[in-house]
């Protein structure tokens, strides 16, 4: 049964659901990685790129990287506290977005920051990594606390 | 290359909804505006370039073939452009390659997006899918909390203050008072600014552009066939074009792009740390191509306008350090001293930009060039019923078109001919 929304304009709802089958290919172990509480990222081993998220190709000089494991310990570099968000995640908030910064690596990485008052919160402040027991096999298998 | 002019232009009115009319009907609204400013007929299109965002918003693909349809252009040649938030920019990009090798003498440039049919919270989920869906959808899956993060780092190197976003969002809304397209005609102080509702630290409500319905269009020609149809010729001087990686955390910490003029002491401050989080390298080598090509050396001055997408105000007052307008760190004093004001020296967004007209994606770019049109040949007042916003003789202005952190951003350098 068509559900009528208005007659005039006359306006339906248009349901639309569908599932992937989705691949993470080349950066598969990243997220098998999480599961072994670790972060895996690559190394360029022609200009010394580094890069987390890992990438199999090195997006400066295009040569094939190397993997090796990151530390799991870095500061914030920014964050934002969230009172909105897409509809995936409304029932998440509020929460925090931070960049993390590791020493060693090029790249800052997207997380979330958990067990922090967001007044508390400042660029600089040391991190580590905490990681999901029971893993959706998904970027928010990692996420970071203060260290 | 042959000289390309923009000869006329036409949009509608965005609105937050408007059920009203399918997306090819307000396509059409607008171009029959661009037709009939012009003097044109049907018959003297060439060909088309469309551009649309998502076909997420209404479950239709092939959208350009509809509005191609609808508007009564096959069989002759056109293209859909997509690049997220540049979308609109993009296409003009692609309508100005379509005049200028001869392809077309005369080329329609047109986008729309409805945003309407779903709600805000599943809008922001589509555009979040112009996201790394592998690594930054799951963890933010929203664009507000991507640029608030950017905003945070601009504020922690720079000392820039929530206040001096909340100035560029107040002047954006003065300017759009004036502005009939406008989707929003609303007067805020900096407090209202302040202390409305969060949405992502140090970003609140009205520091966010809007989800809207529109259609907006320009017709380009060649200069011949300008020169047939209008005195008041508006020449496309200058085109950049940048991009930048998809997420956010990649981007380098090198040294500052130089624009035309420039030396590199100007900002020993910053080396080994640009752009990284806190500005828009694909902006500032838009610009770069840009200038190049218009012989601009000294933008402040040498520019009487632009309109930049201020999908953001924070993103506003990043721009104006990406365009030169001033050093990078010191927008949040450009906005201070009144210079990007409608009587300054450089009015950004006298439109009152994407914060109070709207976004309805695929047609911002687009509407910028409208916008930009009106003021070169001093229409503002044929066009808006009011001469409020008709920057004084204004014979050059900018026009800049951004996707999702800047992974794309176009600049158009728009002169006066006449
Ligand atoms: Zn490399």
């Amino acid at each position: 049964m068509t559900d009528v929304y208005s007659f005039q304009p006359l306006m339906v709802r248009r349901p639309y659901r569908i599932e992937y089958i989705h691949s993470y290919g080349e950066v598969s172990q990243f997220f098998l990685g999480l599961k072994e509480q670790k972060l895996y990222a690559s190394r360029c081993p022609r200009c010394g790129a580094t890069w987390l998220p890992p990438r199999r190709d090195c997006g400066k000089c295009g040569a094939k990287c190397n993997w090796f494991e990151a530390p799991t310990e870095g500061k914030i570099h920014t964050y934002s506290v969230l009172h909105f968000a897409g509809e995936a995640f409304l029932n998440d908030l509020p929460f925090v977005l931070v960049y993390v910064e590791f020493p060693g690596i090029d790249t800052v990485f997207l997380s979330r920051l958990v067990g922090v008052k967001p007044e508390d919160i400042v660029i600089g402040m040391p991190v580590k990594a905490r990681f999901k027991r029971l893993v959706e096999w998904n970027a928010n298998d990692v996420y970071f606390v203060p260290a | 290359m042959r000289r390309v002019c923009v000869i006329s232009g036409g949009i509608t009115k965005f609105a937050k909804a408007n059920p009203e009319l399918t997306q090819e009907a307000m396509c059409k609204d607008a171009f029959d505006r661009a037709l009939a400013d012009a003097g044109l007929e049907l018959k003297d299109i060439d060909s088309s370039i469309c551009t649309y965002f998502s076909d997420h918003f209404n479950g239709q693909l092939l959208f350009d073939s509809l509005t191609q349809d609808y508007l009564g252009l096959c069989p002759k040649p056109s293209m859909r452009i997509e690049g997220g938030g540049a979308t609109g920019g993009l296409g003009i990009r692609a309508g100005y390659m379509n005049v200028a090798s001869g392809l077309s003498d005369v080329c329609l440039v047109y986008g729309f997006e409805k945003m309407s049919e779903v709600s805000t919270a599943k809008g922001n989920e589509f555009i979040a899918l112009a996201s790394d869906t592998d690594f930054d959808f799951p963890v933010g899956g929203f664009y507000s909390g991507y640029y608030a993060t950017m905003a945070q780092r601009h504020m922690h190197e720079f000392g820039t203050t929530a206040e001096q976003f909340a100035r560029i969002a107040v002047k954006n809304y003065d300017n759009a008072f004036y502005n009939p397209y406008a989707q929003k005609h609303e007067r805020l102080t900096v407090q209202d600014v302040l202390n409305a509702p969060m949405i992502a630290t140090p970003i609140t409500r009205p520091m966010v552009c809007v989800m809207s319905d529109g259609a907006a269009c320009v017709i380009l020609a060649s200069e011949e066939k300008a020169k047939q149809i209008t005195r008041r010729l508006v020449y496309i001087t200058g085109l950049g074009c940048g991009t930048d990686t998809m997420r956010l955390g990649d981007r380098p910490r090198g040294d500052v792009i130089l624009l035309p003029g420039e030396e590199p002491e100007k900002y020993a401050y910053l080396k080994g740390r640009w752009p990284g989080v806190a500005s828009f390298r694909g902006g500032r080598e838009a610009a770069r191509q840009a200038y190049l090509q218009a012989g601009i050396t000294d933008p402040l001055h040498q520019i009487d306008f632009a309109e930049v997408h201020d999908a953001y105000a924070s993103s506003e007052l990043q721009t104006y350090e990406d365009m030169g307008f001033c050093k990078y760190g010191d927008g949040g004093k450009f906005v201070e001293s009144g210079l990007p004001y409608l009587d300054g020296e450089l009015p950004v967004n006298p439109s009152g930009g994407l914060i109070a007209c709207g976004h309805p994606v695929g047609a911002t770019g687009i509407m910028q060039g409208v916008f930009a049109l009106w003021q070169l040949q001093e229409t503002i007042q044929d066009h808006m019923k009011s001469d409020r916003l008709q920057v004084k003789d204004a014979r050059r202005g900018l026009i800049h078109s951004h996707a999702g952190t800047g992974t794309y951003i176009t600049v158009h350098i728009l002169e006066r001919g006449w």
